[in-house]
């Protein structure tokens, strides 16, 4: 393996090869992912030790390693807190990604699954199955995920044209159809039952109670196999934002990387979305924050997923030390918390 | 270029600079129309000369008199008024941020007007729709206020994405906080929240109606001082401020008038989103792309659609009610999809 240090003055990256294959990185992202990875694992340790049975961080480490003696805190750590933390990671990380992704391909800073109608398709399967079949917590999430991949579908086929998707159509056939869905569950939750309502609003609010492994191999599976999707084509990305015919020229087959991306996108929002229900702000924020900490023009797919990581765990920490007993939805701390750090990154960075 | 094809150059050019005009006579017909017959139908049908009657010689002893004058008017001209508003402040807000996924929500009124409504309900136990509306003023204009403040930037800069940013940010953390006060307010709390959320026109008064015209005309005034340097922002800050808009001014004033129009519509007539989105881009494909003309068409186009959601609401599932906010969604949404799609979108 050798390692080549740029030598163009001002270049800030380097490139390491390794026989035919190479790999260039920007010093700066590799230093702000290596900070984000250790931010992450505290905070995870921290969250693993957190509950009505505190436990230190060497108490977690040792249980962890199957070292421990004590058997109380090797049942709550792998039954309950892990499940959980490991929730909130995958989560994270999925929607982070895929915030990233759709902020790239929509050029546009406000870009999230919601602009192809994900989230509002994922809300009016959810609050369908609540109000009118009573149904419980898998049911519900199976169907968020379905109309939420039903109505992203919907929205490409709309979008399509002639074999060429403008970026413009898609949003706007996605703003289009996310209304008309958002109209639909402001129409079921007038309509319906006051106790059933309360209870879409509570899962409509997100969660990561009560999550077991059954939530967590899921999530893993399905982050493994489409994460590489979007980490292969990120580059291709990258070049897409100056423009189709600009791409095209380059060599890139713009609608296909488009569409596998976006797809990719769209699959890690399911994912998180079934997992803990709609988690707000995190695909919007997280590649926000990332860009800013990375000062790259990638696209910052790897940075923003670890971002994504950091605030839902920051979120969750909260969350359990909230005074007063209120209760705080995790979907919407994630909203309120994001949202002020955005704010505060906003003013930071005068311009 | 051989001499017919500079005759249809021609003619095509003509045939542009015409049809705004035709469109406008076309629009304010409709609105006209549509105007008389929404006094005259709901639960009890009016004649046309009964309201003329009401309007020319009122009679305090005569019930249709009093049904006109404290139930159709004033939901007619809140219609009228918050429709408009929100036309024209979506295309303002499209129009400086030179994004057309911006609406008049972004400046955080919607968000602002939620919260503080769910907080007077929550907290301080109000169960009117008539004291609603002034909390949803108070909670709209802090709102836009601090949105305009943090996004104007220390250094005095203008930067319309760092508005946009800023918006999206608030507004996300003023929703957030909401959903968090109704997740643990009693039920009773969410259930007059989501009456209000849907975004009705009806139980509104004079008083109300009165508010909302001041804070439109006001508005409506400062829009059309800014109309023309829009044209020249469309190209982009460096040209524009060649052309010789002052992007500072033209932005404040902007945000003010936004502020203005979104919040008195959104206080007044509850969170009616999507119709400040969609009036612009409607009023682009009838117009070309000159800002004036696109100003006034989301105005008229708008008012038109507000007023016709709630019309098609009160007779939908007459005797109940479905809320205007709902409609316009439900209705506006599909007419949407099939205007982007069956014509090519030209801007941006």
């Amino acid at each position: 393996m050798k390692q080549l240090r740029s030598a163009a003055a001002g270049a800030d990256f380097d490139v390491i090869r390794l026989g035919p294959a190479s790999l260039r990185y920007r010093r700066r992202s590799l230093y702000v992912c290596g900070v984000l990875i250790l931010a992450v694992t505290a905070l995870a340790v921290l969250l693993l030790g957190t509950g009505s049975l505190s436990l230190k961080p060497v108490d977690v480490f040792t249980s962890l390693t199957g070292t421990g003696s004590n058997p109380v805190a090797d049942r709550v750590l792998f039954q309950i807190r892990l499940p959980r933390v490991l929730t909130a990671l995958l989560v994270g990380g999925a929607l982070g990604a895929s915030g990233a992704v759709f902020q790239s391909v929509s050029r546009n800073a406000l870009g999230s699954p919601d602009i192809v109608g994900f989230t509002t398709g994922a809300a009016t399967g959810a609050i369908v199955q609540i109000l009118l079949f009573d149904a419980g917590a898998l049911q519900t999430s199976l169907a968020a995920v379905l109309s939420g991949l039903a109505s992203a579908t919907l929205v490409f086929l709309l979008a399509l044209k002639g074999g060429r998707m403008a970026v413009y159509n898609l949003v706007l056939s996605g703003i289009g159809l996310g209304a008309i869905l958002s109209g639909l569950n402001t129409l079921l939750l007038i309509m319906g039952n006051l106790d059933q309502v309360a209870s879409a609003q509570l899962w409509l609010a997100g969660s990561l109670s009560g999550r077991t492994w059954s939530h967590v191999w899921p999530a893993a599976i399905g982050v493994c196999v489409v994460l590489p999707f979007i980490l292969a084509h990120a580059r291709q990305l990258a070049l897409m934002e100056m423009g189709d015919e600009t791409a095209t020229q380059l060599g890139i087959p713009v609608l296909r990387t488009r569409l596998v991306t976006i797809l990719s996108a769209v699959a890690l929002a399911a994912i998180a979305t079934a997992a803990a229900g709609p988690i707000s702000l995190i695909a919007l924020a997280a590649p926000q924050i990332a860009r800013r900490l990375t000062a790259s023009p990638e696209v910052p797919v790897l940075s923003g997923a670890l971002t994504g990581m950091g605030l839902l765990l920051g979120a969750d920490y909260l969350v359990q030390h909230v005074p007063f007993g209120l209760y705080m939805p995790i979907g919407l701390t994630t909203g309120l918390l994001g949202s002020l750090y955005l704010l505060w990154l906003i003013l930071q960075t005068d311009n | 270029m051989t001499d017919q094809g500079m005759a249809c150059a021609e003619t095509s050019l003509r045939r542009r600079a015409a049809r705004p005009q035709l469109s406008l006579a076309l629009c304010l017909l409709l609105l006209g129309l549509i105007t008389v017959f929404s006094v005259t139908v709901g639960s009890r049908s009016l004649s046309l000369d009964t309201i003329l009657q009401s309007i020319c010689a009122f009679d305090p002893q005569n019930d249709e008199h009093l049904v006109v004058w404290s139930l159709r008017l004033p939901r007619l001209l809140i219609a009228l008024l918050a429709g408009a508003a929100l036309g024209v402040s979506g295309a303002i807000m499209q129009a400086i941020t030179r994004n057309p996924l911006a609406e008049p929500g972004l400046l955080g009124v919607n968000a602002g007007a939620a919260a503080a409504v769910i907080l007077a309900i929550s907290l301080g136990g109000l169960t009117s729709m008539h004291q609603y509306v002034w909390w949803g003023f108070v909670g709209a204009g802090l709102a836009g206020a601090a949105v305009f403040l943090v996004g104007r930037g220390r250094a005095g800069s203008a930067s319309p994405l760092r508005l946009v940013l800023v918006g999206a940010a608030l507004s996300i953390a003023l929703g957030s906080l909401t959903g968090i006060v109704v997740i643990n307010a009693p039920t009773s709390a969410l259930d007059d929240f989501r009456n209000w959320s849907a975004g009705a026109l009806d139980g509104r008064d004079m008083d109300v109606v009165a508010v909302l015209g001041c804070c439109v005309a006001v508005g409506l005034l400062m829009c059309t001082t800014i109309a023309s340097s829009l044209n020249a922002i469309a190209l982009g800050d460096e040209l524009s401020r060649a052309l010789g808009a002052d992007l500072r001014q033209v932005l404040v004033l902007a945000c003010i008038a936004i502020m203005l129009l979104a919040g008195s519509a959104t206080a007044a007539a509850g969170p009616i989103g999507f119709i400040g989105l969609m009036a612009p881009h409607l009023a682009r494909h009838l117009t070309g792309p000159d800002q004036r003309w696109i100003l006034l068409f989301s105005g008229l186009v708008a008012a038109l659609l507000l007023l016709v959601a709630d019309i098609i609401g009160r007779l939908i599932s007459a005797p109940s009610e479905v809320a205007a906010g709902i409609v316009t969604t439900l209705v506006g949404g599909p007419v949407f999809l099939f205007i982007i799609r069956r014509f090519r979108a030209g801007s941006p």
